[in-house]
């Protein structure tokens, strides 16, 4: 019995290496409305094993092309799901999109280079300047997966505003709050919200770049659109709020905790200790993105509580 | 069975007490190295009393947040910490004096490393204990940041303190303006704080502490004292180019 089981494991193992061998994503689009499809990423930290593939990448098919909303992790992606793509369809990627200047988000653009490649001003600029210390990174976490792979920014500046393409009427969003540049794209024909990483949905949001006041603000503004179905930037396509609810709570809990934390006089280590509540301990990597939050956030509250002290109490000779 | 079962157990816990005396639990090269330069030929137990709190990953190299913890280790005379693949391995060198012996700090880190305490205690002994800390790198060859604004001499020296009262001790947090240069980044000399001492309003001293380069730019600690009410403390010191710092902090 336990040989088999050993047996069995051995064979599962030497077939996830295979896979990683011929660094293969497996991306599969998965329909989710009208001409629209998703590559659902997994809700894990980026590891040689994924290759950086957890992320969720979109494509709509318009009559005058295909529009595409984030490249993922590496230039394989992009290739990979140029193929994906025409598994489904024989039209041209005519635009492409990019959310935010975030690595497993853009760094597929070398596989679309001829067409378009759009973000907002922010995120081009952030792309220029930290494009190729993400790109190094990446390398780092995944490994070969990233051989080739160099950031390439986008082009075109995106603007808030409408634009129709092939019978789809996109509605830009410029928002902000997880990155300088957070472009939302509500398909209004389709009733789809790309919402890029300003929602998240049972993976802890990421924060290396955030502002939690801009962020929450977006999310009020995601939340007033007559969205039928969310494409959150990581987890499960939803119909419901669930998202933006969660995403939300969690922002809050983390403001919540760091600014009691600082009141208290807790150092980094030991606020990157404190217990999560039960609803986040189950959530996938929870922990690990609450502790990358106390060395992103908790400076400034920190800073905050020292300043108000200062001014009270101290006598500087 | 149970004999089986009784000499695994046995095998395991020769195993356990092997590890919690010599063995380097970190499993770092550098390590006997190590123990020879800065603990010479003196026995040294890796103690799980001596517990040092970092993130598994250094988020940002520049700043990687240290707690130094030592729960039930009594009589606590030094605490040395070190990290083994820093080009400059030591960090600082704290004399806890009255106050208690554990402490925070932040430090840049040039690659992945662990980060250990020695701890010495009365009778001589020292315990030892760490964490590693994966990193990106470039933490010790970059300029610090303060270096391309133009007023970073103003504010040199600068602190901000606060105290918290738990009603048994007070916890002191500071904040002093510093580059800390490791003299890494090229053509810019290594300047960082060396001494700092912490007073109470007697003069008398409640800790000393030597800090060395790879301590965070503009460095915030945090320390655990006796407490004394509203009395003053005061917090002296003075970098490696002779500029004082001298402060008071009213609780």
């Amino acid at each position: 019995m336990i040989a088999r089981l050993v047996s069995l494991l051995l064979l599962a193992g030497a077939a996830l290496a295979a896979h990683a061998a011929d660094f293969d994503y497996g991306l599969r689009p998965q329909q989710v409305a009208e001409d629209s499809w998703v590559l659902i990423g997994r809700t894990e930290d980026i590891t040689r094993q994924n290759g950086g593939n957890i992320v969720n990448a979109s494509f709509v098919v318009t009559r005058d092309g295909v529009v595409v909303i984030d490249t993922g992790p590496s230039r394989r992606y992009g290739e990979q799901m140029k193929a994906a793509i025409a598994m489904v369809t024989d039209r041209q990627v005519v635009r492409v999109f990019n959310t935010h200047h975030h690595p497993d988000h853009f760094l597929g653009n070398q596989a679309f280079d001829s067409v378009p490649l759009t973000a907002l001003p922010a995120t081009q600029s952030g792309m220029r300047e930290q494009g190729g210390a993400f790109a190094d990174n990446m390398y780092r976490m995944a490994g070969d997966w990233l051989t080739g792979t160099e950031a390439d920014a986008a082009r075109e500046s995106a603007h808030a505003g409408r634009v129709s393409i092939g019978g789809h009427d996109f509605e830009l969003l410029a928002l902000d709050g997880h990155t300088a540049g957070d472009l939302a794209v509500f398909d209004r024909t389709t009733g789809v919200l790309y919402a890029g990483d300003l929602i998240f949905l049972d993976r802890a949001p990421t924060t290396p770049h955030a502002s939690l006041a801009h962020w929450r603000h977006s999310l009020d503004v995601l939340s007033r659109l007559p969205v039928k179905r969310t494409v959150p930037g990581h987890g499960p396509v939803h119909d419901d709020g669930r998202g933006i609810a969660q995403t939300r709570d969690w922002l809050d809990w983390l403001d919540a905790t760091f600014g009691r934390a600082a009141a208290e006089g807790l150092d980094m280590a030991e606020v990157m200790r404190l217990p999560l509540p039960p609803r986040f301990e189950g959530m996938p990597l929870a922990r690990s993105e609450f502790e990358r939050s106390v060395t992103h956030l908790y400076g400034a509250y920190e800073q905050q509580v020292m300043n108000t002290a200062a001014q009270r109490h101290l006598q500087q000779k | 069975m149970k004999r089986l079962m009784a000499s695994l157990t046995m095998a395991l816990g020769v195993v356990a007490i092997a590890c919690a005396s010599d063995a380097d639990p970190l499993k770092s090269s550098r390590w006997p190295d190590l123990q020879r330069q800065y603990l010479g030929e003196a026995p040294v137990t890796f103690d799980p009393r001596v517990e040092v709190l970092a993130p598994k990953v250094a988020e940002d190299s520049m700043n990687v947040p240290v707690t130094v913890k030592l729960q039930g280790l009594p009589d606590v005379r030094r605490v040395m910490v070190i990290a083994d693949y820093n080009p400059i391995v030591k960090i600082l060198d704290y004399q806890p004096l009255l106050a208690r012996p554990g402490l925070s700090f932040r430090i840049k880190l040039q690659q992945a490393s662990p980060i250990r305490a020695l701890v010495q205690t009365g009778d001589g002994s020292w315990h030892a204990g760490g964490a590693w800390v994966d990193a990106a790198g470039g933490g010790c060859t970059a300029p610090s940041t303060g270096r391309s604004a133009p007023d970073w001499a103003r504010t040199l020296n600068q602190v901000q303190g606060r105290v918290w009262h738990d009603g048994l001790n007070q916890r002191l947090r500071l904040r002093i303006m510093h580059p800390m240069d490791t003299g890494l980044a090229p053509g810019i000399p290594a300047f960082y704080i060396e001494n700092l001492a912490i007073e109470d309003a007697q003069g008398q001293t409640l800790l000393k502490l030597e800090t060395f380069e790879p301590i965070s730019e503009n460095p915030v600690f945090s320390f655990d004292l006796p407490d004394t009410g509203e009395a003053l403390l005061r917090v002296v010191g003075r970098d490696n180019n002779g500029n004082r710092i001298d402060a008071k902090v009213q609780p």
